[in-house]
C-alpha cells in the first residue's frame, strides 16, 4: 500500500510539473509529437528519423509561421498499443500540433484515430503500405509506398530479358504490398511468377532460398525488412544463386544504404527499385548527406532518414502557410499539393490522397571510391501510388 | 468439538471479512479518476493489467500453476471483443461476456495440458499455445488483420450512455467498474470452500487427493475461470483502445504479467494490482527519461529486486499487514 | 531433398553447442536459466569485435569466443546466480529475464541495433555439389566443428572422472556431496563450459542466424524447446532434439512455408504431451 502512495504522490508532482511548464509555452510554440521505436528490432529506423529530424532543426532553425518548433520524442518499442496511448497522451496532454515518426505500418494505424477525433495531422516518416494514409484524413506521408516502389521493377524487369521470376517476401503488410503489386504488374506484362513468405521473425533464410534455387527463375524479387537484408544477401551467395544466373531484384530495402558496408561485396550487381539513394547526384544531396554523416559519427543517412528529414520540411512548411495557425484541418490544407526539392529529387504531397508523389529510381549497387553504394542509373518520373490510384 | 468446529471456520473463513486497508485501497483507485485527469489512460492500462495479473494470481498464487503463455487468453480476448464489434456488436457488456465465454472455452480445452506435469512442462506448454495462437492469428490475416492489427472497431456508448473519449475518462471507469465487479467474484471465490480446496492442491496434492478433493478437475475449472478473466482484460483492451494488434498475443506479455504478479506477490488477490502501478509507472517514467534504454532499467530493477529489494518491498507490505489481521500474504509456491 | 536434409542438420548442430550448456545447468542445479542466450550474444559480439576492429582470423575468434563467454559465466555465476539456486523456479525466471532485459539495452547501447555482419574467410564461403547435392562449405565446417564438440561432449560426460561425478550429482546432488564430491565447484565449472559453449555457438551462428541486440529474446524459445524436448539429464537427448528441430524446422518451411512458422511449437507441444518428462528422459521423479 505505501508504494502505491509514493507511487500516486510522485504522480502528482510530475504532473503538476508538467502542467506549469507548458502552460507558460502554450502560446508560441508548435509541438510535435515524434513516435518512433527507439528500442527493439527496428530501433535503426527510430535512430535514423530522430537524427535526420534533429538535423533539419539544426540546419533551418526551429522557428516557422511565428511558432517555435518543440519535439517530444516517445519510445513506443514497436508496440502498436503504445503508440496509441503515447499518441492519445501527447494530443490530450501535451497539446501537440502534429504526431510524426511512425516506423510500422501497425504502429501508424492504430495512431489514425486518435489523428481523425483529434483533428490533429499525422505526418508518417516510414512506414509504408499503401492503404495507410486511407485510414484518417489527417494522414501525410513523406516516406514511400511498396507498390510505388515495386511496380517500376516489374517494368524494368519485363524490358531487361526476365521472364520468371521468383518472389521472396517477409509476411506482413508491407512485403505482401511489395509481391502483389509487383506480381500483379510482371504478369499482365506476360511473365510468370511463383510466391513464398518468410514469416517476420524468421532466423534463417535456407529453405526458403533452396526453393528459389531449386526453381531456377531468372530474377530473384525480394522484399524483407530494412536490418535483416544483410543476412539475406549472404545467404543469397552462399547458396550459389548468383552464379546460377539468378539476378536480385526488388525495392531498396534489401540494399538500405545504413547496412550496405556492412553487407559487402555480396550485394555487388543488384538491381533495384527506390526514391532514395545516399548516392543520388544532386547538390541538395551531397550537403544533406555530408551534414548528417558530420552531426552522426560517420552514419550514412538512409531512406528512413530522408522521410524524416522531409517529412520536418513539410511541417515547417505547413506552419509557415498557416502563418503559425496550428489548426489542424489548415494544416492539412497547407499540406495538401505542397511540393518542393527534397535531397531525393522533387517530391509532391499529393492533394487527394495524401501520398507521396516522387520519382523512383532504378539503381545497381557499385562501388565508388572504395564504398558500396546504390548507383542511380534510369528516373521513373513522380510516380504515384499505383494501389490507391487504381481504385479510382 | 463445536468450539475446535467453530475455531476452524473462523480461521478459514476469516479473511473473508473486508478490511479497512482494502476499502482505502478501491477508494483511492476511483478517486485516482479525478486526481491524475492527465493520466487517465495509463491508468486504464494500468487497471486492465492488474485485471490480467490477477487472472494469473488465480492461477499461481491460489492454484501454484506457473504459465508463460497467459497472453494466450489475453489475445483471444481481446479478438473476440474486436471481431464482435467489427461485425455490427458493439455494445461493450455484451463484447465483454462475448470475450470472456471465448476465452473461456480455451482455456477449459487447454486445460487437460497444464493440469499434468511439472513446473517446467506447464512453463514450456503454455508457452508454446501462446505463440501458436500468435502464429495463427498472424497468418490469418482475413480474419484479424494479421500483423497490421484488426482495424474498424466502433464501439457503442457503455450502457447505451457513455461515450469512449480522447481523454480516456469512460475508458478509467469502465474498466475500472469491470475490474472491481470480477475481483469481488474472485474474492468470494477464493475464500469459498473450492479456493481452500485449491490451496490445499497447491500446498501438497497427494494430501489434498487423500482427503477427497479431486486435483486435476479442480485445477481445470480453476484454469477455466483465469482463463475467462484474461480474456476480459484483453476485451478492456480492444474496446478501450478500439484497436488489436497482433501484440496482445505477443511472448512479453506473458512475461510482463508474470513480473508484474512476483512484484506485487502472489497469493493475496492484490499482488497485482499493486504490480501493475508499480510496473506501469516505472516503464513510464523511466521511458519518459531515457527513451532508448528503460529496458536496462527494468532489468536491472528485476535483478536486484529478486537478489535484494524484494524482502524490502514485501517485508514493508507484510509487516504494514501485521497490524491489520485478516489480510494475509501468501508466499510463493 | 538432400540437402534440405544436411541444411537442417546443420541448423540443428548449432542450436545443440547453443543449448547444450543449458540442458546440464538445467539438469543439475535445477535451474531455469533464460538467460543463456544473453552468452551466446556476448560470444557473437566478441567475434565481430575481434574481426572487424583488431582484424583477427574467424577462426582465432571461435575459441576467444569461447573464453569470453566462459569467464563472464563464472564471475556471474559467483556473484549473482549462485544466490539464485536455493530460490523457486519462478524467482529464476524472473531473474533471469531481468539479466536478458539488461544484455538487450546494454548490447543496443554499446553495439547499436543493427544486424551484426562477419566477413568469413574465402575458403568458407561458396558451396559444391557432391552427387548432385548442394553443400554449403560453412554449414560442413559447422557441422563439423559442432559433431566433434558433441563427440567430446558426449565423452567427457560418460568416461572421464569429471564426467561421472557430474551425473553423480545431476542424480542426486545431496548423496553427492556426501560423497564427498565437490558439487558447487563442479557446478561453476559445468556452468562456465555451458555459457562458453553458448559463446561458441553465438560466434558460430551469426551466419545463419544472425546477431543483433534482440538475440536473447528471439532465440530463448528455441534454446527451452531443445530442452526440454530433449530433457535434461544426457547430451544424447538435446542432442537429438536439436536435430529433429533443425531439420523438421528448416523442411518445413521448405514443403510447406505457409504453415512453416508454426511447426516447431507444435511439435514441442504435441511432444510434450506425449512425454511430458522430455522425449529422451528417463523419467525422474
Amino acid at each position: 500500500m505505501n508504494v502505491r502512495r509514493q507511487v500516486l504522490k510522485s504522480a502528482l508532482g510530475l504532473t503538476l510539473a508538467a502542467t506549469l511548464g507548458s502552460a507558460a509555452l502554450a502560446q508560441d510554440t508548435a509541438k510535435v509529437g515524434l513516435i518512433l521505436p527507439m528500442t527493439g528490432p527496428f530501433a535503426s529506423t527510430g535512430k535514423q528519423i530522430d537524427a535526420a529530424v534533429k538535423l533539419f532543426l539544426a540546419q533551418n532553425g526551429n522557428t516557422f509561421g511565428g511558432k517555435k518548433i518543440e519535439i517530444i520524442l516517445k519510445d513506443d518499442t514497436s508496440n502498436a498499443d503504445v503508440t496509441r496511448r503515447l499518441a492519445q497522451e501527447l494530443v490530450v496532454n501535451d497539446k501537440v500540433a502534429f504526431l510524426a515518426g511512425f516506423g510500422l505500418t501497425p504502429l501508424a494505424l492504430a495512431a489514425a484515430q486518435v489523428a481523425t477525433q483529434a483533428k490533429v495531422p499525422e505526418i508518417v516518416m516510414a512506414a509504408a503500405t499503401a492503404t495507410i494514409t486511407e485510414a484518417s484524413p489527417y494522414i501525410v506521408r513523406t516516406s514511400f509506398t511498396l507498390p510505388q516502389a515495386s511496380e517500376p521493377m516489374a517494368d524494368w524487369a519485363l524490358k531487361n530479358n526476365i521472364k520468371r521470376v521468383f518472389t521472396v517476401v517477409t509476411d506482413y503488410g508491407p512485403g505482401i504490398d511489395a509481391e502483389t503489386s509487383f506480381a500483379n504488374k510482371f504478369k499482365a506484362g506476360g511473365g510468370t511468377v511463383e510466391s513464398v513468405r518468410v514469416p517476420l521473425r524468421n532466423p534463417d533464410f535456407a529453405p526458403f532460398l533452396q526453393r528459389v534455387a531449386d526453381s531456377k527463375p531468372d530474377a530473384l524479387f525480394v522484399f524483407v525488412p530494412s536490418g535483416i537484408g544483410a543476412q539475406f544477401m549472404k545467404q543469397y551467395v552462399e547458396r550459389g544463386l548468383d552464379k546460377a544466373g539468378i539476378k536480385l531484384i526488388g525495392p531498396g530495402d534489401v540494399v538500405d544504404d545504413d547496412l550496405l558496408e556492412a553487407i559487402g561485396d555480396v550485394a555487388l550487381g543488384s538491381i533495384t527499385t527506390h526514391h532514395y539513394s545516399a548516392a543520388h547526384d544532386s547538390a541538395a544531396n551531397k550537403a544533406f548527406v555530408a551534414a548528417f554523416k558530420a552531426a552522426n559519427n560517420g552514419l550514412r543517412p538512409n531512406f528512413m532518414a530522408i522521410g524524416g528529414y522531409d517529412g520536418m520540411r513539410v511541417i515547417a512548411e505547413a506552419l509557415k502557410k498557416t502563418n503559425g495557425n496550428t489548426d489542424g484541418d489548415a494544416l492539412i490544407a497547407a499540406m495538401k499539393g505542397m511540393s518542393f526539392e527534397s535531397p531525393r529529387g522533387p517530391i509532391l504531397i499529393d492533394p487527394e490522397t495524401r501520398d507521396i508523389v516522387q520519382n523512383i529510381y532504378v539503381r545497381k549497387t557499385e562501388k565508388l571510391n572504395g564504398e558500396l553504394f546504390n548507383v542511380e542509373f534510369a528516373t521513373i518520373p513522380m510516380v504515384k501510388d499505383p494501389v490507391k490510384a487504381a481504385k479510382k | 468439538m463445536t468450539t475446535l468446529h467453530d475455531r476452524v471456520r473462523s480461521s478459514l473463513y476469516g479473511a473473508r471479512r473486508w478490511h479497512p486497508v482494502e476499502f482505502i485501497f478501491w477508494a483511492l483507485a476511483l478517486a485516482s479518476f479525478w486526481l491524475f485527469p492527465r493520466h487517465l489512460l495509463l491508468m486504464n492500462e494500468i487497471a486492465i493489467l492488474a485485471l490480467f495479473a490477477l487472472s494469473l494470481d488465480l492461477i499461481l498464487g491460489y492454484a501454484g500453476i506457473v504459465s508463460l503463455g497467459h497472453a494466450a487468453f489475453l489475445g483471444l480476448g481481446a479478438y473476440a471483443a474486436g471481431l464482435l464489434a467489427k461485425h455490427g456488436i458493439g455494445d461493450p457488456l455484451i463484447g465483454l461476456l462475448f470475450a470472456m465465454i471465448v476465452s473461456a472455452v480455451a482455456g477449459l480445452l487447454a486445460s487437460p495440458l497444464v493440469v499434468k506435469g511439472n513446473d517446467l512442462t506447464r512453463l514450456m506448454v503454455t508457452l508454446g499455445v501462446a505463440l501458436i495462437l500468435h502464429e495463427v492469428a498472424n497468418s490469418w490475416a482475413s480474419l484479424t488483420g494479421g500483423a497490421d492489427g484488426l482495424q474498424g472497431i466502433t464501439i457503442t456508448p457503455v450502457l447505451g450512455l457513455f461515450q469512449f473519449d480522447l481523454f480516456g475518462k469512460t475508458a478509467y471507469l469502465y474498466s475500472l467498474s469491470v475490474v472491481f465487479v470480477l475481483f469481488l467474484v474472485a474474492r468470494r471465490l477464493v475464500h469459498s470452500p473450492f479456493g481452500l480446496s485449491l490451496r490445499a492442491i497447491r500446498d501438497n496434492v497427494l494430501r489434498a487427493s487423500a482427503s477427497g478433493v479431486p486435483p486435476s478437475r479442480r485445477l481445470a475449472a480453476i484454469y477455466t475461470i483465469a482463463a475467462a478473466y484474461a480474456g476480459a482484460a484483453g476485451a478492456l483492451m480492444a474496446q478501450t483502445t478500439q484497436f488489436v494488434s497482433l501484440d496482445v498475443l505477443d511472448f512479453h506479455r506473458s512475461a510482463d504479467v508474470m513480473l508484474v504478479l512476483i512484484i506485487g506477490g502472489p497469493g493475496y488477490l492484490y499482488g497485482g494490482m499493486i504490480g501493475a502501478v508499480v510496473f506501469k509507472f516505472l516503464q513510464d517514467t523511466i521511458a519518459a527519461f531515457t527513451p532508448q534504454y528503460w529496458m536496462f532499467w527494468i532489468g536491472l530493477f528485476l535483478v536486484l529486486f529478486v537478489l535484494k529489494g524484494r524482502s524490502l518491498v514485501h517485508g514493508g507490505i507484510a509487516s504494514l499487514l501485521k497490524h491489520f489481521p485478516g489480510l494475509r500474504m501468501r508466499k510463493t509456491p | 531433398m538432400l540437402t534440405i536434409l544436411f541444411d537442417g542438420i546443420a541448423y540443428g548442430m548449432v542450436l545443440f553447442v547453443l543449448a547444450c550448456g543449458l540442458s546440464v545447468t538445467m539438469g543439475l542445479m535445477n535451474f531455469v536459466n533464460l538467460a543463456h542466450g544473453a552468452f551466446a550474444m556476448l560470444g557473437g559480439y566478441i567475434a565481430v569485435l575481434l574481426m572487424q576492429k583488431a582484424g583477427a582470423p574467424f577462426l582465432l575468434t571461435l575459441p576467444a569466443a569461447f573464453m569470453g563467454g566462459a569467464i563472464v559465466g563464472l564471475v556471474l555465476e559467483r556473484l549473482l546466480y549462485r544466490p539464485m539456486y536455493g530460490k523457486t523456479h519462478l524467482d529464476q525466471v524472473m531473474f533471469t529475464i531481468g539479466i536478458v532485459f539488461m544484455a538487450v539495452a546494454g548490447a543496443d547501447y554499446l553495439m547499436g541495433s543493427s544486424q551484426q555482419i562477419i566477413r568469413l574467410p574465402s575458403w568458407l564461403q561458396g558451396r559444391f555439389e557432391i552427387a548432385g547435392i548442394g553443400i554449403g562449405r560453412y554449414r560442413l565446417f559447422v557441422l563439423c566443428v559442432c559433431g566433434l564438440l558433441a563427440f567430446s561432449l558426449q565423452w567427457g560426460f560418460t568416461k572421464t572422472r569429471f564426467g561421472s561425478r557430474l551425473r553423480a550429482s545431476v542424480d542426486d546432488a545431496r548423496v553427492a556431496r556426501g560423497l564427498g564430491i565437490p558439487v558447487n565447484r563442479l557446478f561453476a565449472l559445468t556452468f562456465a563450459i555451458g555459457s562458453g559453449l553458448a559463446g561458441l555457438g553465438g560466434a558460430l551462428g551469426i551466419e545463419l542466424m544472425g546477431l543483433d541486440p534482440s538475440f536473447p529474446l528471439k532465440f530463448m524459445i528455441y534454446f527451452l524447446v531443445v530442452v526440454t524436448v530433449g530433457g535434461t539429464s544426457t547430451i544424447t537427448g538435446p542432442f537429438f532434439a536439436a536435430m529433429l528441430l533443425g531439420v523438421a524446422d528448416v523442411a518445413g518451411k521448405y514443403y510447406v512455408p505457409e504453415i512453416g512458422a508454426f511447426i516447431i511449437y507444435v511439435l514441442m507441444v504435441v511432444l510434450l504431451i506425449a512425454r511430458p518428462e522430455g522425449l529422451f528422459a528417463r523419467a525422474r521423479s
